[in-house]
Order: structure tokens, then sequence, then C-alpha cells
């Protein structure tokens, strides 16, 4: 692995006694397109803060581009995109000022942020909102103008934090087609999810991160094979019935989740396992046979609402 | 996009030694440039409003009482007619004005609710970029209020000495500080009930800071207290300048706005500091 751009270590951010990041260590090679997956309140905020240079660790070792933020943070964060979970764009401006103010932070002579705030409106696809007020914008329209201001600074590591929360899924769409246009071009990208669909799109490589600690590390691939099965299949008996139902599916399969309004069986083979529940007389009132999803790896790492 | 892709070097970037850290790119006037940009969307008639108070109590004031009360004596014993003795008060009470909307009202909003701040922190900008453009804008503000009451002033004939002049970059140096001293305390604010409170001490200040009348009408004790407002001293600067009566006196006022700059911008950029960088 070349030399990593970020790298972390034991790193921990603590809020009086509540370690809201506990320890994590990671390391994102040039290029990468790195992801932590996790539910709300994991601590996955915390770290892209802290990762952002605004915020600073309690303990631990972190280096950004071979800096310390603690003594380098404008530096740093001259050379990173920064995405924030909540659109803050300027209201008080129109589209193309944002760009251009924004620029002009990073002190970009004002010559060359012209040119460059009109390509980055092409490349975010507003090029015809250029006067707009930002409060006409839709939210995905303002998420890609909050990208596209992220990048006026040329930067060597894009982070986005949960970037497309409260999209419709066209929306989604286009939004991840911009970003892996720029992941082809070998931007770094650092993202948060919560979206499973959206971890396997985007990432080459990600952290599942529950309660600030990290439960599993590899790529979207590795981690279904190692932690589910090859196919799942899904089915309802009414959620009164799920639990009574389930206990008498022992055998079938290879491991079983109870969620309130299905269950879940894990197996290589889905269609062979729904064969043996009709053939052992139990009927679903509906069934599904799937792939295998990181929704279901992190169901088997957190733990969460599953009852074995 | 047509720049090149950006491939990462592993070349760290370099790290130029500062004065101040972390705090201060020398980038403040990129918030200035940003704050002038934003104010051309903003509402005419609420800067206009504030322009024209300080006018309207000259006129009605001015005129009304300058009748009944004549003469009044400044502090340096020089008497003057009533219009022109209140004049100077109000020209303070302009610039202070004008400082005080930008750096509370404004900049609560913005540390609050439109996440203003929190964007500029996170580019290479410091907190002491922030905290300066913010209160150099507000400045502004003050000024054009003054220079707009100053020719007012000249108009009507209450500017009684050439030091006159003088009283401009006194009136900025006054803005200064209010808008520097306003943003820190308005920095620490958490609610609109917080907020009223600014209000509350910044309309007695108006009525008492000798600003109708000479502090000497008062028993000794309240003398000292009105003395240790921000806005007696401004009105005594400005009212020696446009008066002539000068006095050593008035350097003293300017040690006082220097001060309340410094203390202003050194809370002001803890607390963004502590808010956005922590």
């Amino acid at each position: 692995m070349p030399q990593a751009v970020i790298s972390a270590a034991r790193l921990t951010k603590k809020y009086k006694d509540f370690a809201a990041v506990d320890g994590i260590s990671f390391e994102v090679a040039p290029g990468e397109s790195f992801g932590l997956l996790g539910p709300n309140g994991a601590g996955k905020s915390t770290t892209m803060r802290m990762v952002g240079a605004v915020s600073t660790r309690t303990s631990g070792e972190l280096s950004i581009l071979g800096l310390d933020p603690n003594d380098a943070g404008p530096e740093i964060r001259s050379q990173l995109g920064v995405v924030p979970q909540q659109d803050n764009l300027d209201q008080e401006l129109r589209v193309r000022d944002n760009l251009i103010v924004y620029g002009r932070y990073f002190g970009i002579p004002m010559r060359a942020i012209g040119r460059k705030a009109d390509e980055l409106l092409e490349f975010a696809q507003l090029a015809d909102r250029a006067k707009s007020k930002v409060d006409d914008l839709s939210g995905g329209m303002k998420r890609r103008l909050t990208i596209a201001r992220a990048l006026v600074n040329d930067p060597r590591i894009l982070l986005l934090d949960e970037p497309t929360t409260g999209l419709d899924p066209q929306a989604r769409h286009i939004l991840w087609d911009r970003l892996f246009r720029l992941k082809e071009q070998g931007t770094t990208l650092v993202l948060t999810t919560h979206y499973m669909d959206e971890a396997e799109q985007l990432c080459d490589r990600l952290v599942v991160v529950d309660k600030g600690t990290i439960m599993a590390e590899g790529s979207p691939a590795a981690l279904i094979r190692e932690y589910s099965s090859r196919e799942v299949l899904e089915v309802r008996f009414g959620s009164d019935r799920n639990e009574e139902v389930a206990a008498k599916l022992a055998g079938i399969g290879e491991r079983h989740e109870v969620l309130p309004d299905r269950i879940l069986i894990y197996s290589e083979n889905g269609e062979a396992e729904l064969a043996k529940i009709h053939a052992a007389g139990y009927r679903p009132i509906t069934s599904l046979v799937r792939r295998s999803s990181l929704e279901d790896v992190f169901l088997r790492l957190t733990g969460r609402s599953l009852i074995e | 996009m047509t720049s090149t892709p950006t491939v990462p070097s592993l070349v760290p970037p370099t790290v130029r030694p500062r004065l101040l850290g972390a705090l201060y790119a020398g980038n403040a006037r990129a918030v200035v440039s940003r704050g002038a940009l934003a104010t051309r969307s903003t509402n005419y008639l609420v800067v206009l409003s504030g322009f024209f108070e300080p006018i309207f109590y000259l006129v009605s004031l001015g005129y009304g009482l300058n009748k009944l009360v004549g003469t009044v004596e400044t502090t340096t014993g020089q008497p003057v007619s009533y219009a022109a003795f209140i004049a100077p008060a109000l020209l303070a009470v302009a610039a202070m004005n004008g400082a005080i909307y930008d750096s509370t009202w404004n900049v609560f909003f913005k540390m609050n609710y439109s996440k203003l701040y929190s964007g500029m922190l996170s580019t290479s900008l410091g907190p002491l970029d922030v905290a300066l453009g913010e209160i150099l804008l507000a400045l502004a503000r003050g000024g054009v209020y003054a220079i707009g009451f100053m020719i007012v002033m000249q108009v009507l004939g209450l500017n009684l000495a050439w030091t006159a002049i003088l009283a401009l970059p006194a009136v900025l140096l006054i803005a200064f500080g209010f808008a520097s001293f306003g943003m820190a305390v308005t920095s620490y604010m958490k609610t609109f009930q917080q907020m009223d409170w600014i209000n509350f001490v910044m309309m007695p200040m108006f009525l008492f800071s000798a600003t109708f009348y000479p502090v000497t009408v008062y028993p000794p004790v309240v003398q000292v207290i009105v003395e240790a407002l921000p806005l007696w001293q401004g009105v005594e600067l400005v009212r020696g300048l446009t008066t002539g009566a000068l006095s050593i006196a008035m350097l003293g006022h300017v040690l006082y706005f220097a001060v309340m700059i410094a203390i202003g911008l050194v809370f002001t950029t803890r607390r963004l500091r502590a808010l956005f960088l922590d």
C-alpha cells in the first residue's frame, strides 16, 4: 500500500465521560474511496470532523497528508473539500457567488476563481441556475452545489458526511454518478453513510462503525463473504406470528434473523430453503430471495434488532 | 470538469510559520468581501432606519429644545448651542448603532442558524480572520452612518471647529470598539431572550451617556458610572473634536476604545475556536 493520505491510530474523542469515538484505527490510501458505515450516533461525523481538522482529538494519533491537525489545521483544511451532513450554503448569496466567495476563503485569486466556478457549475449540472437564490434550489441541487463548493480548491481529499441523506432516489443516483466521476479522476473520497447501497456503490473499502469502535473492515464484497451467506431468504408470516414460526424453522438455512416484520434466513441457496419451509407445511404470506448485502453484514455485526 | 485529475501526490503541504499560529490566515478581506456581497441582498429599509434615527433626534430635539435651553457648557467649560451640544453625541450614537446592528443580531443569526461560520472555518480561514472580517464589516456600516450624519451636521452648521474633521477617524474607532465588543458578547448568547438583554443595555446607555445634557447634572456616584460606559467615552471624544474643545482627556477615550477593540477580538476569536474548532 502506498503511503497513506489519512492515518489514524487509536483515535479517540471524548465529551466529558462519553466517548463518541473510542480508539479507532484506519488508513486511507491515495485515490482510494473509503467509507465509514454505521448507524446514527456511531461516531462517524465526529471522526469526519477530526479528519477535517475542525475538531481536536482527545487522544490517539492522526495524520492527514503527513501533517498533524493539532499543528497544521489551516494547511490541512486548505487541501480538503468538505461536504457536511447538513448543507451550510450561504443563503444570502446566489449560486455562482457561493462558489466564488468560498474560493476566496482559500485565498484563490479573483481571476482564477471565476473560471473555476463556471467549470464546477457545469460539473454539478447547475450552469443554468448560476443566478438563482440558494433557497430556490431543490434538495438534490443544493447537495450538488455543496459538492461543487467543496471542489473549489482542488482538494486532495474529499470528505462527504452522509452525502445523499434526505434525497429522493433520482437525486441520489445523479449524485452518485457525479461522485463516481470524481473517483475515476483519482480524487480520494472519504464518506460516511448509513445507506448500505451507497456504501456498496461508492466504497472500495469500508469500516463498519458502531458505538465509536470499528466492528469490521474490508471491501463490500469481502465483508459480505465473511459475515453473511451468498443469499438471503426473506419470509413474512405476519408480525404476530414471525417469532413463533421462526422457532420451528431451526435447521433450515445457516442462520436466522427475526425482525419485527419478517424472518431473514441466510443460505447459499435461498430457493432450496423456501422449498424446505413449504415441505414443513408453512405458508409464508410473502417470500423473497435476494443476494446478501452490507445491510446483512451490519445486522450480523452490531446485533441491532438481533434475536438469535 | 476540465481541470486535470487530482492525482494525489505525497508531498505534504508546506507549513508556514505564523505569528498567531492556526488562528489567523491573513485573509480577513475574504470575509469582508463576502459581507459586502451579501449586504446587497439585505433589506435597505432596515439599513436606512438605523441611519435616520439619530437624524430625527437631532432635528426634533435640536430644533425643539434649542429655543428653550439656549446654550450648554461642554466638559471644558465652553458654551455651545444646544443643537451643537447634542449633535456630536448623536454622531457617536450613529456609529454605535451601525456597528451594533451588524455585530449583534446579524452575527447571532449567522452563528446559530445559517451555519455560516462553521462553513468558513472548514476552509483555510482561521477564527481571527472571521472575527476581524465580520467586525470590519460592522465597523463599515457604523462608518457609513456616521459620515452621512457628519454631512448633515456640516450643512446645519453644527461643526464648530476645524478639528471636526478628526471626528471621522474617531467615529471609526468608536464603531470598531462597539463592533468588536458587540460580536464578542453575541458569541456567548444562546437564545433570543439573551439577545434582548443587549437592547436592555443599549437603550439606557443611549439616554444617559451625557447625550442630551452634561454629565455634571448627575450626583458624583452616578457620574462615575456613566463615565465608565463606552458611549460616554465616545460622546466626549467626538464632542471635543466637533466643538474644538480639545483636552488631554481625549487620549484616555482613545485608549478606552483601543482596549475595547482588543478585548472584543480576543474573546470573539476564542469563542469561535471553541464553538467551531474544538
